[in-house]
């Protein structure tokens, strides 16, 4: 059973279908990127997900039982859009978002503290949220997120307007996050943190879902037969390589050779290096899996011309 | 399992912190204190004016006639000083004292001379030029008349001053003293009042919409609570704003007033006490004929009078009527343009873009303010009957309408129009307020507001 399931989303607006078909599953306790080009319906499904807007047609269970308005105290949501009060005090605002998220002031008081203090911002909880740069602002904005401990939280975009300094920081909190036992729903760009992130991902384009699964399983089933090693220079001759084997790239370095090598059947990455193995002396060995960058463009270019 | 707040709580939540913010906001204080002053002001100025002036002035007067100068009495506000001698000497000498003016009467071959200058090193006051125009006239018409063959004390015994009381009659029969005056300015007052405050706390809801859409704050807000129930947080903050600050106004107002009135009373009762003194004397107090020969007992005493006229006007109004009335209306008329306004700050992405929606919602009360006029002049015509049941100009018309007395059943048919419609504008604003909120960076068109509507309902 999925922690959290959107079964055959239906959203229509006036003039064109925001969400043809789409169904997800995020299993508890993991991480799930939601991906897809600008435009292809994320933030339609995630504001369905979030109850800010109802389905057409199609169902959103959580914990196995249809979503219910008492549910939001569960979830936190990052949106993209966002933003706070800039005349507010950080403090008030604060406690003023999380007894919304159904807190009693009691509790979140005490939780705010906690989380100022691990920020090291328990000076600003007076000063006016405009007086706090864009960076210092997506810190309080990630608080009122995770304030309320919720089971389930939706980032939008998290790492957009941050320094790399504070991106690393942000990623380490997902984790910590995920590791409290929290699922948690990514939509982002930077493919390099979904590689380094997510457990599973779907990939929606177009107002449909046309990828999804585990990330290495996806990673595998794009792999495009490439693998490098690091051989002695002049080592291997491509008289030398076995039958079906292609040398695509060769950088020589120093006494070694480093060889990009494209194989044509279908052979496992053991299999690859036994026959090499025989061929000549191998310093290193290892599969060249295509980037979830790559991927995305793959398939969102693949599913632009089908249609 | 946690423990959570109910969904009412939420909003309760919401409406402390929009009730909050603008509290506690200098801009709040500031109005609070600065309204009852500006008002207290506009009623008392005139009676200041009235009642006051910059101390007394030394007037000199060179009557080379002889005829003028035993009529120029020093009072609270002119000290005369006969003076005689060379014209040319006297000038000098009137310059050299220092006092304010000189009131030279040139000696000529008419028999009633009805020259006068005034000398003076600053431009004379007004009231100095009206004050030797009001003793000379007097005085030669006098003389006039007396050439005539007249005695003037017989003219001035056949003066009359006409008095009008308004009786308002009620169904039963009764019957109460009115005053077509005081009625036209409460009116007024209470009908702009509405106006203005349906203007400025309408506005206020809408700059909030705008400002928590601008701040994208609005995305996470709505992921906790329902649109509606912001929507509603923020109508039900402000408009408690509102009534803070009216009650505010009230209270200190009246508190102004009754102190200036207790001032300026002391000043304005002593003739009136006279008068009925006098009154008592000449066997009744409301005998026609001795009020009308008063009224021309001295001109200070049209002071009391007025008052007088006045504070039987204030107190002939229903102020029950009046207040219960003005909430009711008010409350009416604040939600019904504070959904609309919503609406328009759901719809807009900056203050800037408001324009092409603000004009068709503030139109009607546009409109009322227009009609003003006609409504003070024809309170029980048919464009005002009509200006006051339609609910987008009722809060206001009714308002000016209500202190020359409007028939009940008009009032219950107006409140229930204007709080059906009311109902109306909410449900209408809700959805497109719900809908425009989560759109950024497009203005709809009309079209597609229209959309809106048909699809959400």
């Amino acid at each position: 059973m999925y922690f959290l399931e959107a079964k055959n989303i239906i959203k229509r607006y006036t003039g064109h279908t925001a969400l043809n078909d789409v169904s997800i599953g995020v299993p508890q306790g993991t991480i799930f990127g939601l991906l897809g080009p600008n435009g292809a319906g994320k933030t339609t499904l995630i504001r369905i997900l979030n109850q800010i807007t109802g389905p057409d047609e199609g169902v959103v269970l959580f914990n196995g039982a249809p979503l219910h308005p008492h549910d939001v105290a569960e979830f936190g949501y990052l949106p993209e859009e966002r933003g706070l009060y800039k005349k507010m005090k950080v403090g008030e605002q604060a406690l003023y978002l999380a007894m919304l998220k159904g807190m009693p002031q009691k509790d979140a008081m005490a939780e705010l503290k906690r989380w100022f203090i691990k920020f090291g911002i328990e000076s600003w909880w007076n000063k006016k949220v405009e007086e706090l740069s864009k960076g210092m602002q997506q810190k309080v904005q990630f608080i009122v997120t995770v304030v309320h401990n919720p089971s389930l939280l939706i980032f939008d975009e998290p790492f957009s307007g941050f320094d790399p300094i504070n991106a690393n920081l942000m990623k380490d909190e997902i984790l910590e996050l995920k590791r409290n036992g929290a699922t948690i729903i990514l939509s982002t760009h930077n493919m390099n943190s979904v590689e380094e992130l997510c457990d599973n991902i779907a990939l929606i384009n177009r107002s449909q879902k046309i990828l999804s699964g585990n990330v290495s399983d996806i990673r595998k089933s794009y792999s495009k037969q490439l693998f490098e090693i690091i051989t002695n220079s002049g080592g291997l001759n491509d008289a030398d390589l076995p039958e079906g084997f292609i040398s695509e790239n060769l950088v020589k370095e120093g006494i070694y050779d480093r060889i990009t090598l494209s194989v044509r059947n279908d052979l496992e990455a053991p299999a690859v290096l036994r026959k090499l193995v025989l061929a000549t002396d191998i310093f290193a060995f290892k599969e060249i899996l295509p980037t979830m960058d790559e991927i995305f463009v793959d398939a969102v270019r693949n599913s632009n011309t089908q249609q | 399992m946690k423990r959570k707040l109910s969904a009412w709580s939420k909003t309760a939540i919401i409406i402390r912190r929009e009730y909050l913010i603008r509290v506690r906001k200098k801009s709040f204080i500031v109005m609070t204190i600065l309204g009852p002053l500006l008002i207290a002001a506009l009623y008392s100025i005139p009676v200041l004016i009235a009642t006051m002036s910059e101390g007394k002035r030394d007037i000199e007067i060179f009557d080379e006639t002889g005829l003028y100068v035993d009529s120029f009495k020093s009072g609270s506000e002119f000290v005369y000083y006969p003076v005689s001698g060379n014209a040319d000497t006297v000038k000098q000498q009137f310059l050299r004292s220092g006092r304010y003016a000189l009131v030279y009467i040139p000696a000529t071959q008419f028999n009633v001379p009805v020259t006068a200058i005034i000398y003076s090193q600053s431009q004379p006051s007004m009231n100095i030029k009206s004050e030797v125009k009001r003793v000379m006239g007097r005085v030669a018409e006098g003389m006039k008349l007396k050439a005539k063959g007249y005695d003037p004390e017989v003219i001035n015994s056949i003066k009359t001053r006409i008095v009008i009381n308004t009786v308002k009659v009620n169904e039963d029969g009764s019957e109460k003293k009115g005053n077509s005056e005081v009625a036209t300015g409460l009116g007024l007052v209470a009908g702009l009042i509405i106006y203005f405050m349906l203007f400025m706390f309408g506005g206020q809801v809408m700059r909030s919409v705008i400002e928590e859409k601008t701040n994208r704050i609005v995305e996470v807000i709505v992921s906790s609570v329902r649109p509606v129930q912001l929507m509603f947080g923020k109508i039900i903050g402000v408009g408690l704003v509102s009534l803070t600050q009216v009650s505010l106004w009230v209270l200190l107002t009246l508190t102004l007033v009754t102190g200036v009135g207790l001032v300026m009373g002391e000043k304005v009762q002593k003739p009136s006490i006279e008068k009925s003194a006098l009154a008592n004397v000449g066997g009744g107090i409301n005998n026609p004929a001795m009020d009308a020969a008063m009224a021309n007992v001295s001109d200070e005493d049209t002071d009391a009078g007025k008052f007088e006229l006045v504070m039987d006007g204030l107190k002939s109004i229903d102020y029950v009527t009046m207040l219960t009335a003005f909430i009711f209306f008010f409350i009416g008329g604040y939600i019904l343009y504070s959904s609309l306004f919503a609406a328009v700050g759901g719809v807009v992405d900056s203050e800037q873009d408001t324009q092409q929606f603000i004009l068709p919602v503030t139109l009607p009360l546009i409109i009322a303010f227009m009609s003003v006029g006609y409504i003070i002049n024809y309170p029980d015509g048919g464009l005002s009957i009509w200006l006051s049941m339609i609910p987008l100009t009722s809060p206001v018309v009714m308002m000016m309408r209500l202190p020359f007395g409007v028939p009940m059943w008009q009032m219950i048919v107006s409140l229930v129009l204007l709080y059906g419609f009311t109902f109306f504008t909410t449900w209408l604003g809700a959805i497109i307020y719900r809908t425009g909120i989560l759109i950024y960076g497009k203005k709809p068109s009309w079209k597609e507001l229209w959309r809106w509507v048909r699809y959400k309902s």
